[in-house]
């Protein structure tokens, strides 16, 4: 891989690295055909950002030729070269973007003003495609505003609020902060913004409902956006399927999938939903590779409270919501038993969270089968951990 | 500091009686009652400083005759004596405080700072590990007064509490507000004095001294002198902000060949050259006679960064031991120059990766 990159789209490659900076820990850099793949993905794997920079983005893009490459890399090393944002437009006159395959370093290389050179050789490792199944053309419900818009509605939520829900009727949209449950509701701040339908470049409703997903990733989108003046189409259906957040331009397009919140069976029965199948088969999960320490906190943390024991009867309108692959189900308060989902999908882990949200996990296919190598270990602890959330409501 | 005294729970027990009623006196006798401001900011500033003085045991007390580290007056201005000042070995004055504490803030990364002072000004010496030392050079024409009756005046002492009693008033930066300094020495086993006036109100410190130690000889001279560039401070600021601090040495290679200067870290993600062209704008001189290549450790180059931050220029040499030297070139608020000094022994041998 070969790339160079000038002028302000340095600033643009540097401002996608630190938005995806907000969703994980590790950057998936994936030169391919159509340009250069930069993926994120959060240790839940319930958010997910892809920035993809078409092959004119650049002034010299070249892949190697043959055979394929990915890898991966802490994300902070990659936005330690690109630190000091402010000035990057200022001081940056060129980035070089090289594969070092003898070294098995990434070069960035960034031809300062003044002559000077600053040359970063970044380890990495190899890594499998990462990718999010999802279909934003067939969501029903389609939203295109500035950024703008959206920066100035969420400002008004202060940085400790988590999730936001989004209802949307055929004139108006709404946000409001989502609030845990019924004892905090007591205390909680309720903030609630109505935005009307000419307030955004293009409203297409078919369904009515709300949604109800994580205000991080999207704060972190906005930055990109804002800087980027590019417009903010967002895409979703109904609770627990997938949120879709892109931004698109004629060199680049910016995908950021987000996990919503499943429509709780406590507060609303809607078992009607349940006989839904989730559209696309997804490919199985095979990059459980991190975070065991998260896995084994949701696992204690699972079992300790009571209201699991309520849950299975509701599993299925519950787990329809979630996203084919990876059926996410243990929670912290809210048991979702994947009896069922197992039943119908051979390849279903279990996927767990840390343990203070309630969202639903995407569902990430990859190109690779499952045997290899990155994924034995997770896949074992995975074993562990689904067969745990299914005992516990037994033993209870 | 000075604007939270209410916050600060040692103030009550350290504002000794004697402290509050000194600052009565003071706001009878001057009789601007009804600048009431005033006179309350001097008394916080003596309980904040006696607390510092209580916080800081680490500065133990050098001489028997001295029981307490630092002792604090507030007086007012007229019955200052200026007939003390025959007894003084000492006496540096400056309109400005700042001046003088802006540029010891350059050197502070340990509390020992050892003052030698002769006819052509004050120099500070603070030093690490036996491998680095820094200096402070304030020249005699930066203060308005500086008289000195001993060819050399050598003592030690703690150089954060000598910062905190110098920002005794809040160092405020408002242009037009400054704190005045008159500082004294009266000679070995005596205390150092400063009197800080600022709006009318003066504080009087005083800062036990202590035996002051022999600052080590780098043998740094400038006929061993292999490599020298003169940069702008702006485009080394830089380098230094962004540098991976996951790395535990700093590689300095200069070389009359490419890469000509270059910074290196080795850190936990890769490394990172930072490479300045000998034609560079930023470059002012280019001196490099013989290409070298050394590390330091950056714990003992990060304090530098503190002088780099308020110098305009920066000259890097190297001697034929690969020991390293940094000038900085400090342009203080009245536009007058200070020199902040560096120096650093290398790592051991460079190994070829």
């Amino acid at each position: 891989m070969d790339c160079v990159v000038t002028g302000g789209n340095v600033k643009v490659l540097a401002k996608a690295i630190h938005s995806l900076s907000r969703i994980g820990e590790e950057l998936y850099v994936e030169p391919q055909e159509d340009g250069l793949a930069l993926r994120s993905v959060n240790s839940s794997r319930s958010a997910y950002a892809c920035f993809l920079f078409a092959p004119l983005f650049f002034s010299r893009f070249t892949t190697p030729s043959g055979q394929t490459f990915r890898c991966k890399m802490a994300i902070k090393s990659v936005q330690a070269v690109f630190r000091s944002l402010a000035s990057l437009e200022k001081t940056v006159e060129k980035c070089h973007i090289q594969l070092d395959e003898q070294k098995n370093r990434l070069t960035f290389t960034l031809h300062c003003k003044h002559g000077l050179l600053k040359t970063h050789n970044l380890s990495f490792q190899d890594s499998e495609s990462l990718q999010a199944v999802f279909d934003k053309d067939s969501c029903a419900n389609e939203f295109r505003s500035q950024p703008r818009l959206l920066v100035d509605t969420v400002i008004h939520f202060p940085q400790s609020v988590d999730e936001v829900t989004v209802s949307v009727n055929d004139e108006r949209m709404w946000f409001r902060n989502h609030v845990e449950d019924e004892a905090e509701q007591a205390r909680a701040m309720l903030t609630e913004l109505c935005l009307a339908s000419d307030e955004f470049d293009h409203f297409a409703v078919k369904s009515h409902g709300s949604i109800t997903f994580c205000l991080k990733e999207l704060r972190g989108l906005l930055v990109f956006a804002e800087s980027t003046g590019l417009p903010i189409t967002m895409y979703f259906d109904e609770p627990g399927s997938p949120v879709v957040l892109s931004v698109t331009d004629s060199v680049l397009e910016g995908n950021f999938v987000l996990a919503t919140l499943s429509e709780d069976a406590g507060h609303r029965k809607n078992n009607s939903r349940g006989g839904r199948s989730p559209q696309p088969p997804p490919p199985p999960d095979d990059f459980m590779n991190d975070d065991m320490d998260s896995f084994i906190i949701a696992m204690d943390t699972s079992m300790a409270p009571g209201p699991s024991t309520s849950r299975p009867s509701t599993s299925r309108s519950d787990y329809s919501t979630c996203s084919k692959q990876s059926t996410a189900a243990n929670h912290r308060t809210r048991h979702r038993s994947e009896e069922e989902e197992e039943e119908e999908e051979d390849n279903t882990d279990d996927l767990d969270r840390p343990p203070n949200k309630k969202f639903c996990s995407l569902f990430f296919g990859s190109v690779l089968p499952p045997s290899s190598q990155m994924t034995t270990q997770p896949v074992i602890s995975q074993e562990v951990l689904a067969s745990d959330s299914e005992d516990d409501p037994q033993d209870e | 500091m000075l604007l939270a005294p209410v916050a600060n729970s040692d103030m009550l027990d350290t504002t000794s009686t004697t402290t509050s009623t000194t600052t009565w006196q003071f706001g009878r006798s001057s009789g601007v009652l009804d600048r009431a401001a005033k006179p309350l900011e001097g008394l916080y500033a003596c309980a904040n400083s006696t607390s510092v003085a209580r916080r800081n045991p680490e500065v133990v007390v050098f001489r028997s005759a001295f029981l307490q580290n630092i002792s604090i007056d507030t007086m007012p201005l007229l019955t200052q004596s200026q007939a003390d000042d025959e007894e003084y070995v000492l006496v540096a004055s400056l309109d400005n405080a700042r001046n003088l504490s802006n540029i010891l803030k350059a050197i502070t990364f340990k509390d020992h700072a050892i003052f030698s002072a002769t006819p052509n000004g004050l120099k500070v010496t603070v030093e690490d590990s036996k491998c680095m030392q820094a200096n402070a050079f304030i020249q005699a024409e930066i203060f308005q007064e500086f008289t000195i009756k001993e060819d050399l005046v050598g003592f030690q002492v703690n150089l954060t509490v000598l910062l905190d009693c110098l920002n005794i008033f809040g160092g405020s930066t408002v242009p037009g507000v400054s704190t005045a300094l008159r500082m004294c020495y009266k000679g070995y086993g005596y205390p150092l004095t400063l009197f800080l006036e600022e709006g009318g109100v003066v504080t009087v410190c005083k800062i036990n001294t202590q035996e002051p130690e022999e600052p080590i000889d780098f043998e740094f001279c400038s006929s061993n002198v292999t490599n020298k560039v003169i940069l702008l401070s702006e485009s080394l600021k830089e380098a230094f902000s962004e540098l991976d601090m996951t790395s535990e040495v700093l590689q300095i290679t200069m070389s009359p060949n490419q890469p000509y200067f270059r910074l290196s870290t080795f850190g936990n993600s890769g490394n990172a050259h930072y490479d300045y062209p000998k034609d560079s704008d930023m470059m002012e001189l280019f001196k490099c006679t013989k290409t070298q290549t050394n590390r330091y450790k950056m714990s003992l180059l990060k304090p530098s960064t503190k002088a780099l931050a308020l110098s305009c220029k920066v000259s890097v040499r190297t001697d034929s031991r690969g020991f390293l030297s940094l000038q900085y070139l400090v342009r203080n608020d009245d536009g007058q120059i200070c020199f902040v000094e560096y120096y650093c022994c290398p790592d051991e041998e460079v190994e070829e990766e």
